[in-house]
């Protein structure tokens, strides 16, 4: 991950190894916070796995906090996919014992 | 009525994709904060909860069909593209040729070996470390197939069928034996690792032919190499949503039930005439015939509705397709907790 931008507010990420798995889920998250300006991201060259993430916020708040929400966020919402999907899973697996 | 209208038009924006006749409408995401007055689109986890849920429709052995109400396609194609591509798997990777006179090429057996999908757990093994040539019993698996093709004395004089003519002409996957490494057994006592299907044709042999090779299968994932692939497919759509602007009576009903896939439109009779109904907008394909009949094409509205996700998950033989899902979501997760341990041990200037 590496970083640079003036002033704090709009701050481009570059996130190696990665690309519109999570590129895509992770601007969408972001965009959702009413904090942030502008959200987008890009992949550089196709040949090469990294994407150009950035993000510029309203106000004074550093470029980074809405970064690590949004991450917060997609995890609370990968966990609760996961626990909603398991639960719905669990009757049948009973269902089978009997 | 007005406000009541717009309204109306924003809900069906926020909600609905619109097939038109020459294009799809409202296809992007809009709901996001400040592009709707009235509308808090700010990301609320508890509405989010309160607004999702999943309902598994089909279970097979091999295939599962569920459904995801109230996620986004961002995150939907998330889901997708880690079940294509970064799940691992077991697959045969290094190939040790002994002896071949088949007429199957050496790299083309290989690559054939290398796509039988084998039935390994890939959450008990390591990755193989970079560099590594020889593997460790803790991320390689050992196969062998040694067979030859010899001429069956007891065959009749005359007979042409080669499977009486020859012994061990066809070259099957259930002739792969496990090896086991080091101290394999005693890890895996009970496992029996051998590959998902025992018929899978590898090659065919004449009397005098052998093959004798040794297999190393490694860990991988569907991005490196399409063999780690867990999944036959991974697909979904969108709900199907059909609304009839204005009813349709008689011949009209009629046609409209012929332009739809069978069991979307029923045309019932009610009073004498018979009048059309949307009955199961699910099993609809959209192939948008109505678009070509002018007396129908304004009648019907063809959407889909934005946050219903018809999963479909066709599994190889490796995973059962559940346990496949949950390892996509655990996967999703593992990404954003490396950027949140990386943001946390970096400093930030």
């Amino acid at each position: 991950v590496q970083a640079d931008g003036t002033d704090g507010n709009c701050v481009t990420f570059v996130l190696h190894d990665e690309d519109h798995t999570l590129g895509n889920s992770l601007r969408y998250m972001v965009m959702k916070n009413p904090d942030v300006e502008f959200c987008g991201y890009c992949i550089t060259h196709p040949s090469e796995s990294k994407i150009n993430f950035r993000i510029q916020t309203r106000g004074s708040l550093p470029a980074v906090e809405p970064f690590r929400k949004g991450l917060n966020d997609l995890m609370g919402v990968c966990q609760h996919v996961l626990n909603t999907f398991e639960v719905r899973l669990l009757p049948q697996d009973f269902r089978d014992l009997f | 009525a007005g406000a009541m209208a717009a309204r109306r038009g924003a809900e069906e924006m926020r909600e609905r994709v619109v097939l038109g006749e020459f294009g799809v409408r409202n296809v992007h995401t809009t709901d996001f904060p400040g592009n709707y007055p009235g509308y808090d689109d700010a990301w609320d986890q508890l509405r989010f909860e309160q607004g999702f849920r999943v309902d598994v429709v089909r279970e097979e052995e091999d295939t599962l069909e569920f459904d995801m109400v109230g996620i986004d396609a961002a995150i939907a194609n998330a889901f997708r593209r880690i079940l294509l591509a970064e799940v691992p798997t077991m697959a045969v990777e290094k190939v040790f040729v002994y002896n071949n006179t088949s007429i199957v090429q050496d790299e083309i057996l290989a690559h054939r070996l290398g796509l039988i999908p084998i039935r390994a757990d890939p959450r008990l093994f390591e990755y193989r470390n970079q560099g590594d040539e020889e593997g460790t019993e803790i991320d390689t698996l050992q196969f062998q197939l040694k067979i030859k093709c010899s001429r069956n004395p007891q065959a009749a004089k005359e007979s042409s069928d080669p499977n009486e003519l020859y012994i061990n002409h066809k070259v099957y996957s259930k002739h792969m034996t496990w090896v086991p490494l080091g101290n394999q057994p005693d890890l895996f006592p009970d496992a029996n690792f051998r590959p998902v299907h025992d018929d899978i044709l590898i090659a065919q042999l004449r009397p005098g032919q052998e093959i004798d090779v040794l297999m190393h299968c490694v860990k991988g994932i569907g991005k490196d190499h399409a063999k780690f692939s867990p999944v036959a497919t991974a697909s979904y759509r969108l709900l199907p949503d059909i609304t009839l602007l204005q009813p349709v009576e008689d011949e009209a009903a009629e046609l409209l039930q012929k332009c739809f896939s069978p069991g979307v439109i029923e045309v019932q009779s009610i009073k004498g005439k018979k009048v059309a109904r949307v009955a199961n907008a699910r099993l609809d394909t959209f192939s948008r015939e109505v678009f070509r009949h002018e007396s129908l094409k304004n009648l019907v509205r063809l959407a889909r509705v934005r946050n219903h996700y018809i999963f479909s998950v066709e599994s190889t033989g490796i995973l059962p397709p559940d346990v496949l899902v949950s390892e996509a979501i655990k996967i999703l997760m593992g990404k954003c907790q490396r950027f949140l341990n990386e943001l946390d041990s970096v400093p930030m200037e």
